[in-house]
């Protein structure tokens, strides 16, 4: 945590820009540059800049952006429900997908239905998200008109809805406005998919690794020998017996989709932490990328807290 | 067991070659693994031999054939100003392959290295070092080396660095978790009491009994490198146009992308492709130098 603060800082600091400069302008005099420095703190020393750095971190408070001239606390607040609903959406897509897909090529090792799951999974680990997402985009939007193209919602429903979670499909939902949500829907559709792809190349192949670990264990002879059907063995004994790693491995692929969002919003244009975070470097707004990056390491630390507090809810051994 | 194996052999030089052969032979029978292997091969011939395959100079600006379409003259295709796309992916995969190179030569042996000192001395050093390591791992990879590049500006160079402290984690533990599990061994012990120093039990006993969950990982984290560097060159972040760059080119497609679908099409297969390479032949080595997980 505080090593993660202290990353961030280094890194801001060894920025080749002079952000007293970026204030005053290269026409200022000395005397004024001088003042500013002061101003921003800059000419005390490293380690009492960095006290300042995580005392305002505290509080909330992650400096001005330079782009938008708003607190970036506030950018992301604005910014993060569209990461959030994406990721959302993939996650659920490749759970649903990817745990029947799993358990199934487990039951059929080496098999057909095992080795088209492999190339599918492999594909997945293979194709770069940006290059899936533009070709998804072409087929999909471009030539077929099935989805709706860039962007999170159709302009001119932008705005109808009051934003009270953030979440387009939720609050479209309070609101009652059918519209929205149908809208917000198809625009979600594509980036979820091709997102949710990946997470179901990865959730698909735990799944299945974990199940063939279970179905070597002395307890699934038992059921067998019992009578139980093949059915029954699968899904009820041995699936129950890998959800504890398994809500780890979707934990994880939440996680990933973080990353993979940044590229993914890039491409589809859609509003959220990763495009904002990028939008941010390339006009070297440091504060905005900085905290955009505070926030997902803290989210995926939260995660990773999650996790452990799964495992210890689940796995009675732990407790 | 093969009949190499059964025969005991008759020095350690004859050891260590039946070891390989065994090795060999594995991975000779491991589709995936020979699939992966013949691709990074043709990859690496390929990077090699770009000036000799290259239909035309990759560089060479045409502009009164911009965005012409895949035909006889231009197998793939010309971008944006006219240059044509195969010669393009073809020298593209030459600054894939000297990232690959790079970070699978120093990233994983720094993570030997730092591993194993923390496994070894541990103490405050293990725990100041896998502190360090938890810091960057609490980061999404991508993100972290995005954050870096930016900080230093964008280039080759500086995103090469940022990969490599965003990937040295995994590596340091992996290793680390390996020392803690031969330290306490007898082997280590005798060798000990034979005298040997620290730094001799570390390089000669330790290290060696490292590589192979390490040289697995590193072919599997491949395939995560090349994507990673192709993601900051579709962001701009990475070697400076006009060389020839995989993500770059897909960047540059994307804006004809509705008209002009190859531009953008064509170096993402590429992309896909020694991706896959990689991925197979990490998946093959891991089936063959680590039973463990099979």
């Amino acid at each position: 945590m505080f090593g993660l603060l202290l990353v961030t800082f280094l890194i801001a600091r060894v920025v080749p820009v002079d952000p007293v400069l970026a204030v005053v302008g290269d026409r200022a005099s000395s005397e004024t540059y001088a003042r500013v420095r002061a101003e921003m703190g800059l000419d005390r020393p490293v380690a009492v800049q960095f006290g300042r750095y995580v005392g305002m971190l505290a509080t909330g408070d992650l400096g001005q952006s330079a782009l938008t001239r708003e607190p970036v606390t506030s950018d992301i607040a604005r910014f993060f429900p569209a990461t959030l609903e994406l990721a959302t959406a993939a996650t659920l897509i490749g759970l649903v997908l990817g745990v029947p897909a799993g358990v199934i090529a487990a039951a059929r090792h080496n098999r057909w239905p095992d080795h088209a799951l492999r190339v599918v999974s492999l594909f997945g680990y293979s194709v770069p998200v940006f290059w899936l997402g533009l070709m998804a985009l072409l087929l999909f939007y471009a030539d077929l008109g099935w989805a709706a193209g860039p962007g999170r919602i159709d302009p001119w429903l932008d705005d109808v809805v009051p934003a009270r979670t953030g979440l387009l499909l939720i609050d479209g939902a309070l609101a009652g406005n059918g519209a929205v949500v149908a809208s917000a829907l198809r625009h979600l559709a594509l980036p979820a998919l091709v997102l949710g792809y990946y997470s179901l190349a990865y959730i698909s192949r735990m799944t299945r690794s974990l199940v063939l670990e279970q179905l070597g264990q002395e307890y699934i002879a038992v059921a067998r020998a019992k009578g139980l059907s093949e059915t029954s063995v699968l899904w009820r004994h041995a699936l129950a017996n890998v959800l504890v790693p398994l809500a780890t491995v979707v934990t994880i692929a939440y996680a990933q989709l973080l990353e993979g969002s940044v590229l993914t919003e890039t491409v589809f244009a859609w509003p959220g932490l990763g495009r904002y975070i990028t939008g941010s470097l390339l006009s070297l707004d440091m504060n905005a990328v900085m905290g955009g990056t505070v926030v997902v390491g803290l989210v995926f630390i939260a995660l990773n807290l999650l996790v452990e507090g799964i495992y210890r809810r689940l796995d009675p051994r732990t407790r | 067991m093969s009949a190499a194996a059964e025969i005991a052999p008759s020095s350690d030089f004859a050891a260590r070659l039946a070891r390989w052969r065994e090795t060999g032979r594995a991975i000779a029978a491991n589709p995936a693994a020979l699939t992966g292997a013949a691709i990074v091969l043709l990859l690496a011939l390929m990077a090699l031999a770009a000036p000799a395959l290259s239909p035309a100079d990759p560089d060479a600006q045409d502009l009164a054939l911009r965005l012409a379409p895949p035909g006889a003259h231009h197998l793939l295709g010309t971008d944006e100003l006219g240059r044509d796309i195969l010669s393009r992916i073809l020298y593209g995969s030459r600054v894939t392959l000297a990232v690959v190179a790079l970070i699978g030569l120093t990233v994983p042996v720094a993570g030997l290295v730092i591993g194993c000192l923390a496994g070894m001395a541990g103490g405050f050093l293990d725990a100041a070092l896998m502190r360090a390591a938890d810091v960057f791992l609490a980061f999404p990879r991508l993100i972290l080396a995005l954050a870096l590049v930016a900080a230093m500006g964008p280039g080759l160079f500086h995103a090469l660095i940022a990969i490599g402290l965003a990937a040295w984690p995994p590596y340091a533990r992996l290793a680390r978790a390996e020392t803690l599990a031969i330290r306490g061994r007898d082997f280590i012990a005798a060798a000990r009491l034979a005298g040997a120093s620290p730094a001799r039990i570390l390089l000669r006993h330790i290290a060696p009994l490292c590589m192979p969950s390490l040289i697995v990982r590193a072919s599997l984290d491949m395939a995560g490198v090349i994507l990673t560097a192709a993601g900051l060159g579709f962001l701009g972040l990475g070697i400076a146009p006009p060389t020839a760059e995989w993500g770059a080119m897909i960047a540059a497609g994307r804006r004809f992308m509705l008209d002009q679908w190859w531009v953008a099409a064509a170096p993402g297969v590429a992309i896909a492709v020694a991706t896959l390479g990689f991925n197979l032949l990490g998946e093959g080595l891991r089936d063959v130098l680590d039973p463990r997980q099979r």
